[in-house]
């Protein structure tokens, strides 16, 4: 599947220096946090209700992760290409959704009709998203297909910042506090409300993704290409439109995503994009871009590691502050994934041999 | 037939007429609205619509091959822009975004409708203008060669003189400021007299081009001779910047030269070896903070060492720095290189920014009391003493980029970059090649960054974000990714423009997001494409000459 003759011809699997070096960083940083680990279970600073709740909150993370990071699996599935502004369609359904918040809780609808108010909600919240990766992909990413890699990867981060300071300059740089929704307010057993909101979301949603692939026609025209898109072009797939349905599915996701984001987070700006995306793309990775299941595992848990690891790793060491590295944790996991094993968990699910 | 030509020239027109929308409703054109360019009436913004309703006009008529087609095309398309524009000034005078949309006011509709809002005879206006730009466009392209091209770039540059009047104006001798700028922008006179000769001059240089080759063969003797003499007056120019400019002008120029380092070092990185490196803020972070680190009392082991010990720690510390992020991304593929990059250097940032760190390298308040250079008994103080400093290291990396890009090292980045595995098998070593591009490429950011930490005389973590990475890759975009002048033209369009007019500085983002697409939809090789394919050919010129003069000397070569 992957070409190795141009490996051996340097040598194969003779060990380089370089790759000694990297596996002995890689050694030193796993014994830290095994180290660290240890020492902070001994010290024995946190309850067991309180890793509870820490992997709890971890997991409703990660299921939003999931979600963004299967609109970045699918398009790789079909393009071999990242997204990059992937984190700002996320972003585009939150932000906009807001409005429709705001005034269905200023009209009182949604006190009368929470769960109406809710579901309205992610309906547009999706539509927004989709429309913004439809628009994407056509303005950035069509004409350049076929063009050398590095050109649609530049325009992708063209189009990041460009809808980053698009909405900026829309509805301002202020943060945007969501209405309280009030059937999801207080506890039920561990879970908070909201969280069981983002199960149940995120769960309702992944089993649409399935039958919509696995079931409709647009979904086999979507596995097609991502299994071989000239053959798939042979066969009488519209190759185009399978490309854009697939925008299309994972921008609606996306923006379902941002409103879950919304109800855990509460707060929204036009840079929230950034960071769930950067995490949701190393969740894809983890769980080896192109495979779904993989994509939902790894965001599971790149959320819990993410929750969990500041006050496991380096609560030991006495390290002040460590809520503050949880963003280098997820930093890390990226890119110790990306040199040690790009193919994931799972292990990727490329039809190809485009593989470099 | 007919249907489908008026069809798309509607469309072109809506979508420009979208794009109006974007950019009234994003803030970009009420932003302007008060940046008078010539006389009272025409300001940046109308300047902007008028450009929209151009390009769009262009883009309608170029498909076809005479003006008779053109310009009625051209016009109904910028008829249907105009339209647009006047559709969204009626809405903003009838329903009251404001609450959404932060910038839906009813300035803005007057703006769009140039200056009469949404009446009747606001409508008899924009759609007045609309026709005379779709009128004026096929007009022009009806024009002789290269006679369009002069007159578009003359007015091109009539409205940069019009933009940076306050920057011109108290440079220019008096008499001359006061003849060209009026109490905003541009006289109606000086305007006139700035087009005709940027006109004239554009001519003069547009018809020694359409000479073609024999020109250029023939010139080719002298212009050996000529070249030192246009270098040595060019860096007269340049060393007598801090003279003439005052300090804000010299400031803008420190900045400048910071992102030509910076951009000359990511030119080895992603110009040369072809490796998108979204982390390059690192290497200027480390080298900014080493330098802190190293000279400021504050932090650390609270001794202090000298500007020019410190410095070139700071660089070896950024070749460090370059070859542990080279290290482990050696095999990785172009994209997840991009991704893994951007990890490092947010790894960096949100490190020097934590509590944990604090004590070493000063936390979110960063570190002050940074060091200044000395030279015998003179402290280099002002942003106009450290120019100088900052112009002979530009210049030091711009002679370490030529020498390079001429080397067998060059030649192994050409190689990879086109093509990773063909390089290999023509025995170029992966490892060396991309290692020395990662640690050279860094070292001129990390002399960037610890400059620049000497000349602010303080670092904070908020310096190092992510924008400044994707502000070296936008400007060698623009630029041209791999040509040395693209960046100095991509800095100094990217950097010193918006550092100039403060009305750019909050859409510079947005305008780098914009410059990333387009450039790579319409013109991937930059402004200032690399030179290598066109010295091949006067390569192969001059070796046909020396085969054949003759041959040459009638135009044939």
């Amino acid at each position: 599947m992957t070409i190795a003759a141009p490996q051996r011809l340097t040598g194969g699997r003779r060990i380089d220096i370089s790759q000694l070096i990297v596996w002995g960083i890689g050694g030193l940083l796993l014994t830290i946090v095994f180290l660290g680990s240890i020492l902070t279970l001994r010290a024995g600073h946190y309850s067991a209700a309180q890793w509870r709740d820490f992997i709890v909150f971890g997991i409703a993370q990660g299921a939003i992760y999931a979600l963004i990071a299967l609109g970045y699996t699918m398009v790789y599935g079909v393009l071999r290409m990242i997204n990059f502004a992937h984190g700002e369609v996320f972003m585009s359904g939150a932000m906009t959704t807001f409005f429709l918040a705001d005034y269905l809780n200023r009209s009182g609808f949604l006190k009368s009709h929470p769960w109406v108010s809710l579901i309205a909600m992610l309906l547009f919240s999706g539509l927004v998203s989709m429309t913004v990766a439809v628009l994407v992909e056509r303005i950035a990413y069509r004409p350049l297909r076929g063009a050398p890699r590095l050109v649609p990867l530049i325009t992708a981060v063209g189009a990041s910042f460009f809808l980053q300071y698009t909405f900026r300059g829309l509805f301002g740089s202020g943060v945007r506090a969501y209405p309280a929704i009030p059937v999801l307010q207080g506890k039920l057993w561990v879970f908070q409300k909201t969280q069981i909101a983002v199960f149940v979301g995120v769960l309702i949603t992944l089993v649409l993704l399935v039958l919509f692939l696995q079931r409709t026609r647009a979904g086999l025209a979507i596995r097609a290409v991502a299994e071989d898109r000239e053959a798939a072009a042979l066969m009488g797939v519209d190759v185009d439109r399978a490309i854009v349905t697939t925008f299309a599915v994972g921008g609606f996701m996306a923006g379902i995503a941002g409103v879950l984001y919304a109800l855990v987070f509460i707060q929204v700006q036009f840079f929230m994009g950034f960071l769930p995306g950067i995490k949701a793309f190393t969740a894809a990775v983890l769980g080896g871009i192109g495979n779904l299941p993989g994509a939902a595992v790894g965001g599971l848990v790149l959320g819990v590691i993410e929750s969990i690891g500041p006050s496991l790793f380096f609560d030991g060491y006495g390290i002040r502050a460590a809520h503050q590295l949880k963003d280098v944790i997820a930093f890390t996991i990226l890119v110790l994934i990306l040199i040690f094993r790009p193919t994931g968990l799972l292990g990727e699910r490329l039809g190809g041999e485009e593989r470099l | 037939m007919i249907v489908h030509t008026v069809r798309r020239a509607v469309f072109i027109g809506l979508v420009t007429g979208i794009a109006a929308w974007h950019l009234s409703l994003v803030g970009l054109i009420p932003a302007f609205a008060q940046r008078r360019l010539v006389g009272d009436t025409v300001t940046f913004s109308y300047a902007l619509l008028v450009t929209l309703l151009v390009l769009a006009a262009y883009a309608t008529g170029r498909r076809y091959p005479g003006a008779t087609q053109r310009i009625p095309w051209g016009m109904l398309s910028a008829l249907s822009a105009g339209l647009m524009f006047f559709l969204l000034a009626l809405v903003l005078t009838h329903l009251n975004l404001r609450q959404i949309l932060l910038n839906a006011t009813p300035e803005l509709a007057r703006v769009l409708t140039f200056g009469s809002g949404a009446t009747i005879v606001g409508l008899v206006r924009v759609l007045l203008i609309s026709l005379l730009s779709g009128l004026f466009t096929g007009a022009l392209s009806a024009l002789p060669y290269p006679w369009g091209r002069v007159i578009v770039s003359a007015a091109l540059m009539t409205l940069l003189l019009g933009l940076l009047r306050d920057v011109l104006g108290p440079l220019l001798p008096r008499g001359v400021t006061s003849f060209l700028y009026g109490p905003a922008g541009l006289s109606l006179a000086g305007a006139l007299v700035v087009f005709l000769l940027a006109a004239a001059l554009f001519a003069l240089r547009w018809s020694r081009r359409a000479n073609g080759v024999t020109a250029r063969a023939a010139a080719a003797v002298p212009s050996t001779f000529r070249q030192p003499v246009t270098r040595a007056v060019l860096l007269l120019i340049l060393a007598s910047v801090p003279f003439w400019a005052g300090l804000f002008l010299s400031n803008v120029a420190d900045f400048v030269g910071f992102y030509i380092l910076m951009g000359l070092g990511l030119n080895l990185v992603l110009g040369f070896a072809g490796l998108l490196d979204l982390g390059y803020v690192a290497f200027f972070a480390v080298g900014a903070y080493t330098m802190a680190v190293l000279t400021s009392p504050e932090v650390g082991q609270r001794f202090t060492l000298d500007f020019w010990v410190a410095l070139p720690i700071a660089v070896v510390a950024t070749v460090f720095a370059g070859l542990l992020v080279g290290l482990p991304v050696l095999r990785m593929r172009g994209d997840y290189l991009a991704i893994a990059t951007l990890g490092f250097g947010e790894i960096v940032r949100l490190l020097v920014l934590s509590d944990w760190l604090k004590p070493y390298l000063g936390g979110a308040q960063g570190v002050t009391r940074i060091a200044r250079p000395n030279i015998a008994s003179w402290r280099i103080d002002s942003p106009q003493e450290f120019y100088f400093l900052i112009l002979v290291s530009c210049l030091f990396a711009w002679f370490l980029s030529i020498r390079l890009r001429d080397s067998r090292l060059g030649r192994a980045w050409f190689a990879i970059r086109e093509d990773e595995h063909v390089a290999q098998a023509m025995g170029i070593n992966r490892v060396t090649a991309k290692l020395s591009a990662f640690a050279i490429g860094a070292s001129f950011g990390g002399l960037s960054g610890a400059l620049f930490a000497s000349l602010v005389g303080s670092v904070v973590p908020a310096s190092f974000s992510l924008l400044v990475s994707i502000n070296v890759v936008a400007l060698l975009v623009l630029g041209g990714m791999g040509s040395l002048p693209g960046v100095l033209v991509g800095a100094l369009a990217l950097v010193g423009i918006p550092e100039l007019l403060r009305e750019f500085q909050e859409y510079r983002l947005l305008l780098y997001g914009m410059v990333l697409i387009a450039m790579m939809l319409f013109r991937p090789a930059g402004l200032f494409p690399e030179r290598i394919h066109r010295r091949e050919l006067e390569e192969a010129v001059e070796e046909a000459r020396e085969i054949a003069p003759a041959e040459i000397a009638t135009g044939r070569g």
